[in-house]
């Protein structure tokens, strides 16, 4: 079965046929060629595809295109504002909390919504608010780094 | 220096902030296809017969292939090539490829796997290596007696009298399980066929993009020349994706075969049984110690399950006996190493590769022994130091060697001095050692080539582009040879555009393994520079520079090469390619720990660090690197490791739920220090920064939890359930053996 939803990606107004079960992951990659936001497991376990939903982190391989009807959905995308890295995103960059940077999108949009929350969080907030997106080159060390330095620029 | 020494964002970072990094499975080519692939269900069994008749007639399916259609082996190493892309006659694990379609969509191609008919007439399976040791044991491989791939048999100096100087000898068995990579990034190819040129692209995963190379041509039965391989951003590696993969070689022949693009990905637990990680290892280990805690005699023997193929198995087998050497002086060692053919997943290099378990248990022996000499953890350490240059028993030639100034960091750093022994119940602090080589002397496929090649172009907009094979997998290695090159022409970095891993654009490289890039690629790319820059006028404006000497004969291209010096390539026994290397890299560390003797849970509360690199081009990326070498040993000393079911073999925890590693709840603060003796080899001086940090991690942690609870573990993952079970033992029951 299709259904039709008309939701808001990274600003802008969508109106879509879309398959009742088709994930949001498979949504912004395939269907709108948003591939910043990554698979990393078989659903669940890695968050390397969390997105906003309503300013809310999601997981976008456990959540269907069609339950997104009528909301607005943020990804890595829509980070960068007129041409200018986000805090988050020049914090990644410069202190290297990026390595291969497959982890990084969901990482940045996870610590985003952690900023939205609580701009000011403590080194604690930060590493439970982020403890279900994993990585595998930093340690998580410069991760946290970056985000305290978002927090604070 | 201006910019060499000086921490650099990556050269690629934006893309990766950005979501603009495109990784392999983000490609996407118009009319592209969905290639899937059907596995098989036992350990071990005949394919008695298989019917893809009702696959081929489904509406939408383009190619379906089995083993039929390629009779070509493949495998890293030229002299054991035993694998094929799909199975022919026989599987040997859960999950081996045996059959692969090409559909319109997904879900077409999977329907097709549906309707292959594949009948089997199971054997015995074994799923360690001493049950694929037994005398009855089938075997896995007709050639292969025993299931033993490989047995080495080295002996260095006088045993008998390293032994009969100790004033102590104790032995012990260790047992470590099986790790994975788990590299973020699922696995993914996308190959393209050119029917009316015979041409193939393939863009995916891999580290060395070379070897893929290789195989495909081999495997395809094409000209090198008619393949382009390109390396997208990849996703990590750690040795995952060192050799060629056989769902790169499965997309190209599914390619060839719907004469058009396959793209092919992998889940999540398809990633885990591809494998090729570090194997299930038993080790026996003697050593031999003077008073002062200077070692006489070291007698190591080990087994690996390698899992049912060849894969890297002799060289990893070979460097946990080769890197027994080279961190502290030992005059006489026996080796014996066994290499065992299992229906597992094929093992493969992972981080530290054949050496971190053996470094585990070497380090745990001495420590014990340490403690009953009445040593000091630092001081017995000491005791063994190197001077360089110092040439091995094993002939490994070590030129430049930190690990003293390593020593009196981490025990600064941790007040270990003041702190050791002190925490009180429950608490505890442990050090180690560890080491790793600057790349491979001798690469797998000898050419007589360099070790290292590097093209700079310069054109009339002023900008350099650097032309390297070198695979960057997120370790930064684009950035360090945009630095060492941008220093010598003493210009922005913002002036170099790195191309990397293209090879219709690039020159050959041995890629990302053995930590060899910062070392090898690094002197080719400062040559290259160099060649280039005696081409500039001096003293005047880059502008300048560039108007003249374009002038002279157009845009600009130069060459930069690496030999390894031949005295630096080893010992002339069998086996005596594995370990030598231009340089060694040291660790050591302080692991704090806290353990609930309740639970038997280890919390890792802090790991002080320090890694001789030589000298650090970019210190922020070798800080990177160290944290994650550090955590990914944390990872396997304390609860990493696969499983794999009997009857079937089928893995039990191919996920990110049950193969646990920590998450950013669970990871300790990692304090880094760079200490830099700089090689006479190294560019700048440098060496490795990715690897040599790793091993140590393992015998800190064991020795933290020894101090904390009185526990010493022989046995890892120290999971909590092994904790309680060594807590609940009486103490007479001490494991170390007299």
């Amino acid at each position: 079965m299709t259904q039709r939803i008309t939701l808001a990606v990274n600003g802008r107004s969508r109106d879509d046929v879309v398959d009742d079960a088709l994930l949001l992951v498979d949504y912004l990659r395939d269907r709108l060629g948003l591939t910043g936001t990554k698979r990393g497991c078989d659903g669940g376990e890695c968050g390397a595809c969390t997105v906003l939903v309503d300013g809310e982190p999601r997981l976008s391989c456990l959540t269907l295109a069609a339950s997104c009807e009528g909301r607005s959905v943020e990804t890595i995308e829509a980070q960068q504002k007129e041409g200018r890295l986000s805090a988050l995103q020049r914090a990644f960059h410069e202190l290297l909390g990026a390595q291969c940077g497959y982890c990084t999108p969901g990482m940045v949009m996870a610590a985003e919504a952690l900023l939205r929350r609580d701009p000011r969080p403590s080194e604690a907030q930060i590493r439970e608010a982020l403890s279900g997106n994993l990585c595998r080159c930093t340690g998580y060390v410069k991760i946290i780094e970056a985000v305290k330095a978002a927090a604070s620029a | 220096m201006k910019l060499a020494g000086r921490g650099t964002p990556l050269v690629d970072g934006v893309e990766k902030v950005s979501g603009r990094a495109r990784f392999t499975a983000d490609l996407v080519v118009p009319g592209m296809l969905a290639g899937e692939i059907l596995r098989s269900p036992h350990a071990h069994a005949q394919i008695v017969r298989i019917d893809t008749s009702r696959a081929r007639a489904l509406p939408g399916v383009r190619a379906v292939l089995t083993g039929e259609d390629c009779n070509v082996p493949y495998g890293v190493l030229p002299i054991a090539q035993n694998e094929y892309p799909l199975a022919r006659e026989r599987v040997r694990f859960w999950g081996e490829p045996v059959a692969a379609v090409a559909a319109d969509d997904e879900k077409t191609a999977r329907a097709a796997l549906a309707l292959i008919q594949v009948e089997y007439r199971t054997l015995p399976a074994y799923f360690s290596a001493q049950e694929a040791l037994k005398p009855d044991a089938v075997l896995l491989h007709d050639d292969k007696k025993g299931n033993i791939e490989r047995e080495v048999s080295h002996d260095f100096g006088d045993l008998e009298a390293g032994f009969k100087a100790a004033d102590l000898v104790r032995e012990a068995e260790f047992h470590y399980a099986e790790v994975t990579h788990a590299q973020m990034e699922p696995d993914a190819a996308l190959a393209e066929y050119d029917p009316v040129r015979n041409r193939l692209t393939l863009q995916s995963v891999t580290q060395v993009p070379y070897y893929v190379h290789l195989t495909l041509a081999q495997c395809l039965g094409m000209q090198p020349a008619d393949i382009r391989i390109i390396k997208p951003y990849v996703g990590g590696g750690f040795g995952h994706r060192t050799e060629c993969l056989n769902i790169e070689i499965i997309a190209a022949l599914l390619a060839r075969a719907a004469r058009g693009a396959v793209r092919v990905e992998l889940s999540r637990e398809q990633t885990f049984v591809l494998h090729h990680g570090r194997p299930e290892t038993d080790v026996r280990l003697k050593i031999g110690l003077k008073k002062n805690g200077e070692i006489t005699a070291v007698d190591a023997h080990c087994i690996q399950r390698g899992g049912a193929y060849a894969s890297y198995g002799i060289i990893t087998i070979l460097y946990a006996g080769a890197l027994l050497h080279a961190l502290y002086r030992v005059p006489a060692a026996r080796y014996r190493g066994l290499r065992v053919y299992s229906n597992t997943p094929p093992c493969g290099p992972q981080r530290g590769h054949g050496s971190v378990d053996m470094r585990h248990a070497f380090e745990s022996l001495l420590e014990s022994m340490g403690k009953e000499l009445g040593l000091d953890s630092f001081a017995l350490r000491r005791a063994n130091l190197i001077s360089p240059p110092y040439r091995t028993v094993n002939d490994l030639q070590v030129n430049s060697c930190g690990l003293p100034e390593c020593l009196d960091k981490v025990e600064q750093a941790s007040r270990w001095k003041e702190r050791r022994g002190k925490l009180g119940r429950g608490r505890g602090l442990g050090m180690a050692c560890s080491h790793y080589v600057s790349g491979a002397a001798k690469t797998v496929h000898w050419t007589g080539e360099p070790a290292a090649t590097i093209n700079l172009r310069l054109d009339f907009d002023g900008s350099v582009t650097l032309l390297t094979g070198a695979a960057d997998i997120g370790q930064g290695s684009s950035t360090l040879l945009a630095m060492v090159v941008a220093e010598v022409l003493e210009i922005g970095l913002e002036r170099i555009r790195v191309v990397a891993g293209d090879s219709a654009l690039t020159p050959k490289d041995n890629g990302a393994f053995s930590s060899r890039i910062s070392l090898m690629a690094g002197n080719a790319a400062l040559q290259a520079a160099q060649a280039l820059k005696q081409q500039l006028k001096a003293d005047v404006s880059w502008d300048e520079a560039v108007r003249d000497a374009l002038a002279k004969g157009g845009p600009i291209t130069t060459r930069g090469t690496f030999y390894v010096p031949p005295e630096l390539q080893g010992g002339k026994f069998r086996g005596g390619a594995v370990g030598p290397s231009p340089a060694y890299s040291y660790a050591a560390q302080v692991v704090e720990v806290a353990v609930d003797e309740e639970t038997g849970e280890v919390k890792v509360e802090k790991v002080w660090v320090a890694h001789d690199c030589g000298f650090a081009i970019n210190p922020l990326a070798v800080e990177g690197q160290i944290h994650g070498a550090v955590w990914m040993g944390m990872g396997q000393a304390l609860g990493e490791a696969t499983r794999y079911d009997a009857p079937h073999g089928l893995p039990a925890n191919a996920n990110f739920l049950d193969y646990r590693f920590p998450t950013m709840a669970e990871s300790p603060p990692i304090e880094a220090y760079i200490v830099e003796a700089r090689d006479p080899v190294g560019p700048f001086g440098a060496k490795e920064a990715s690897e040599a940090s790793l091993a140590g991690f393992l015998p800190a942690l064991t020795a933290a939890i020894e101090e904390a609870v009185g526990v010493r573990l022989q046995d890892l993952p120290a999971t909590p359930e092994r904790i309680l079970a060594e807590l609940n033992k009486p103490k007479a029951k001490a494991r170390a053996t007299a």
